[in-house]
């Protein structure tokens, strides 16, 4: 189990005596000012303030600039970049190695909404314990430029001129898959982002996490939907989200009655969400599903905790799986023995 | 009798050695009494196989069965039949066709069609008639019509009702009321054709003592197993003809075999129904990586979809097994007729320069004993291990000797855990991923989950450097590429050898893999009864061991004999010994049935000019 006593120590270090150091990876060789490196830290911060040892989580994206990512935060993590779009059986198998570890994946839309739809829909309806991060740009960065499933209709690219498709909502499509932890945020509003990953990290069950991501090279024109500054403009959070690690007390200023909102996960730790203009139950999924739909297209990002159902059972409560991780299961308990090799051979008939 | 049937019976008997085809209509339950009659002949210690000839159909279109009985226990495919029993009014023309001169035809009787053979023994049968008195409730009497033919042929070929009374027992798991209905039928039906039917053909069989120690099952059920008792941890499978009954046999027979003896109550593996196979493979490679012993299993088609990622687990060196159950392709081809057309495919899997180590087997024994061998040469190697089955192999009944318990404990390859990495560094060695600290190609590896620091390391299918960091260096990648080569080189010495069968006063070779066998078999001995000499040589693995090169080196002539268009396997040797190639000569055919015995032997002698 991830241990996750939330007490911040002094001297750099958090309650597990890591530091912030003990969480990164190689220097990014994406672009100067990619949303994805302002992602990449918003998960070392979480990881970090979690009090997660890094051994604990296993990384995992499939093929484009989104994908590239992982290698550039928590080094001492295992990790596996696979191949375009098909992340999600990669990670299914691998966790099923040690039901105890955390998955975390990160994506593109294109990896996600492309090429990867199937294998990411299908992931969701298994409910794998699993932060699936889509860091959410509307273009192929890696290719230079062209259009992503994501990028909105009328959209003008340098290269392909208009595109004539309507977009694809992730997050519509994983609450219309079933997934149990839903939510939206931009790379320009790191709290939510940490957050959000806080939250989906403790989540058991699928986390999906769309993050609007800016590609400052190839699509980052202004007042665009997958721009800073139409990210910057047109931010529209449900709530105020804050995450609260279980054996931490709850402590909040300035609240009055049906101000806050709490969720408490399976481990005890809570999702608190402070109401904003709206009143918003992310418990209620028609709600969600109607919410999605009437802001699609409607120039509007709405982001926060759009939806969760923190006590489905996950994949792994559908297998009868010993507490030993699989992989460390020795040879007696994985031979059957040898007195039933008579008793096969007698069904053979 | 009404009917045309003037032969008398003058040829002399014929004991234990025909064939028989049953010819009925897909869906109408006639398996049960097929494989009834297949059982009872096994119980009665009659060489036997059973073959299905089916239609790409759930319900209607025409399927054969076909049992041969061989005393000298040939179990190949024959290409007419001693006996017909035709159900089925669509295809009844046709199967009087394949009745040999002098043979027997047997038919229900409400097919209106004349009989226009008047050289063999036609036996009409009153099916509709005899369901009826047996008072089989209504919504069972087609399901049942089946039964009756069992019971008259027990009669006309003396098979032992006992024997039929225990194989019914073991298909409906001793369930009784089921036992007796279909019983009461076979045993009326007898009785009708002994009160009835004049014999008119040589055909008998009786009780041998062959088969007594052996078991009788098909290659699918055989690679789970085996599968199994190699400690399978993780299957992920997507549903293809002819591959889905191995992943149900996993099904079947894991919950009973695999729970865990220390936490009780949990069982040890885990299957997934993937979304399709690409996530099959992918799961697998997953899990693969993750420490698993980890499987997939599918047909052609799946093997194509599963191209690119097997590219990845060659390239970052991920165990993983693969079991093909060929069908006869290209494209969707004949999904229900059997080949060994994937050879190629196999070999030449994925973009770049790439490798796979794949297994062959030849019998339903041997696919229990690759289902467990391969989980040790994947991790050993560390690399996909490619099992080509086929069809005929995975899906038909085969009689067997029993199965042998592994004869060695798991290869687990080499995997560093915490006490490991610990020791590493007192003796101030350095663990790099792709490090070859051995020489012999294989690098160490570490898992998820190992809380040693610097235990963990970053898995890419990009350019990568001995600690698995990302690398576009020329040299780099050279080194990588060339170090995986080694790796195949000794792979070559720990893959099953060949079977080998060197005679003196041998004229050629022959060379073969997979089903193949059985029909080589049967059309060496017919070739030595006509003075004809073999040796012989069945491959068992690829990349091929020393002793594939010395064999093609020793003979100047040799027949590959195998079920495709193209000669693959020929192809492949003659890539693996170019200075050789003239030696090697192409026998093949891709008609989706079995080979047979007499086709090689033809092949083979027009060839040697006989």
């Amino acid at each position: 189990m991830i241990s996750a006593i939330n007490v911040i120590q002094e001297q750099g270090t958090n309650a597990i005596g890591l530091s912030r150091n003990d969480y990164r990876g190689a220097p990014s060789s994406l672009c100067q000012g990619c949303g994805h490196n302002a992602i990449a830290n918003q998960i070392i911060s979480a990881c970090y303030e979690l009090n997660i040892p890094p051994e604990q989580i296993v990384k995992f994206s499939g093929i484009g600039c989104s994908s590239k990512s992982p290698a550039y935060f928590l080094g001492r993590s295992f990790g596996f970049n696979g191949l375009h779009g098909r992340m999600p059986s990669l990670a299914l198998g691998a966790l099923f190695a040690n039901k105890h570890l955390r998955g975390l994946g990160v994506s593109g839309d294109g990896d996600t909404a492309s090429i990867g739809m199937g294998q990411f829909k299908h992931l969701l309806r298994r409910n794998l314990p699993f932060l699936y991060i889509v860091e959410n740009n509307g273009v192929y960065g890696l290719t230079k430029g062209q259009f992503a499933p994501t990028a909105e209709q009328g959209l003008t690219l340098k290269k392909q001129g208009v595109n004539p498709y309507e977009p694809i909502d992730i997050c519509l499509e994983a609450l219309a898959s079933n997934a149990t932890f839903v939510a939206r945020s931009f790379a320009g509003d790191p709290r939510q982002v940490k957050e959000l990953i806080k939250a989906g990290l403790m989540h058991r069950g699928i986390a999906v996490i769309d993050i609007i991501s800016p590609c400052v090279t190839f699509h980052n024109r202004e007042g665009t939907l997958h721009s800073y500054t139409g990210g910057k403009e047109t931010e529209s959070p449900l709530h105020e989200i804050s995450f609260v690690p279980r054996r931490e007390e709850i402590v909040l200023e300035n609240f009055s009655e049906g101000q806050i909102r709490e969720v408490r996960l399976h481990d005890g730790s809570v999702i608190v969400l402070k109401k904003l203009s709206r009143d918003y139950d992310p418990t209620n999924r028609s709600q969600a599903l109607c919410m999605l739909a009437d802001e699609f297209n409607s120039g509007r990002l709405v982001t926060g905790l759009i939806y969760i159902d923190p006590d489905r059972p996950s994949m792994f409560d559908a297998y009868n799986l010993p507490e030993t991780p699989l992989n460390r299961l020795s040879e007696d308990r994985l031979r059957p023995p040898r007195q039933s090799i008579e008793k096969v051979n007698a069904l053979m008939f | 009798m009404g009917y045309p049937n003037s032969i008398k019976q003058i040829q002399p008997d014929v004991v234990n050695n025909f064939c028989i085809t049953f010819s009925t209509i897909n869906g109408s339950g006639s398996a049960t009494a097929n494989v009834t009659l297949l059982r009872a002949l096994f119980k009665m210690g009659i060489p036997v196989s059973g073959k299905n000839i089916f239609p790409s159909n759930i319900q209607g279109l025409p399927t054969w069965y076909t049992l041969r009985i061989s005393k000298h226990g040939f179990l190949g495919r024959l290409e007419k039949d001693d006996i017909v029993v035709a159900m089925n009014p669509a295809t009844f023309y046709k199967e009087q066709e394949f009745v040999l001169p002098g043979g027997a035809f047997y038919y229900a009787d409400d097919i209106k069609l004349p009989v226009t053979r008047t050289d063999i023994a036609v036996y009409p049968m009153p099916v509709k008639k005899i369901v009826q008195e047996a008072n089989v409730p209504p919504k069972l009497r087609d399901y049942a019509a089946n039964m009756v033919y069992v019971g008259v042929l027990a009669q006309m070929l003396g098979i032992e009702l006992d024997k039929i009374y225990l194989a019914l027992d073991f298909h409906f798991k001793g369930k009784s009321s089921a036992i007796d209905l279909n019983f009461s039928i076979i045993k009326l039906a007898a009785q009708w054709a002994a009160a009835h039917l004049e014999k008119r053909d040589p055909y008998y069989v009786e009780p041998m003592s062959i088969t007594k120690d052996h078991i009788m099952t098909d290659g699918n059920t055989a690679a789970a197993l085996g599968s199994i008792y190699g400690g399978v941890q993780f299957v992920a499978w997507y549903p293809i003809t002819p591959a889905s009954s191995l992943a149900e046999a996993l099904h079947e027979y894991a919950p009973l075999l695999r729970q865990d003896p220390v936490e009780t109550g949990k069982e040890t593996y885990a299957i997934v129904q993937a979304e399709d196979e690409i996530a099959a493979i992918g799961m697998a490679i997953g899990a693969g990586w993750g420490g698993l012993r980890a499987m997939t299993s599918t047909s052609g088609p799946g093997l194509s979809l599963m191209t690119e990622y097997l590219g990845l687990a060659y390239f970052a060196e991920t165990p993983v097994v693969v079991w093909d159950i060929q069908r006869m392709g290209p494209s969707t081809g004949l999904p229900t007729r059997t080949a060994q057309g994937d050879l190629t495919e196999a070999y030449f899997l994925s973009h770049g320069d790439t490798q796979y180590v794949i297994l062959l087997p030849g019998s339903v024994k041997e696919c229990f004993e690759f289902g467990w061998k391969a989980f040790d040469f994947a991790e050993r190697l560390q690399t996909p291990v490619i099992v080509l089955s086929d069809l005929d192999l995975g899906m038909n009944q085969w009689m067997s000797e029993p199965f042998e318990y592994p004869n060695q404990p798991m290869d687990r390859g080499k995997v560093l855990w915490e006490d490991d990495l610990e020791k590493l560094s007192h003796k101030d060695l350095h663990w790099g991923r792709y490090l070859d600290l051995d020489g012999d190609g294989i690098p160490y590896r570490t898992l998820p989950g190992n809380t040693y620091p610097g235990s963990a390391y970053f898995t890419r299918g990009t350019g990568h450097d001995e600690f698995g960091s990302y690398s576009e260096e020329a040299e780099v990648w050279e080194r990588v590429m060339k170090r995986l080569s080694k790796k195949f080189e000794t792979a070559r010495s720990i893959l099953p050898k060949p079977v080998m069968d060197i005679q003196e006063n041998s004229k050629f070779g022959i060379i073969s893999c997979g089903s193949a066998d059985f029909a080589i078999h049967e059309a060496r001995y017919e070739l030595e009864q006509a003075g004809i000499v073999t040796d012989y040589m069945r491959i068992r693995s690829i990349p091929f061991s020393n002793e594939v090169r010395d064999f093609i080196r020793d003979h100047e002539r040799i027949y590959v004999v195998e079920l495709n268009r193209d000669g693959q396997l020929k192809q492949l040797l003659t890539l693996e010994t170019p200075e050789f190639a003239t030696h090697l000569r192409q026998i093949s055919r891709a008609d989706g049935l079995p080979l047979s015995a007499r086709w090689i032997k033809e092949q083979i002698l027009v060839e040697e000019g006989r």
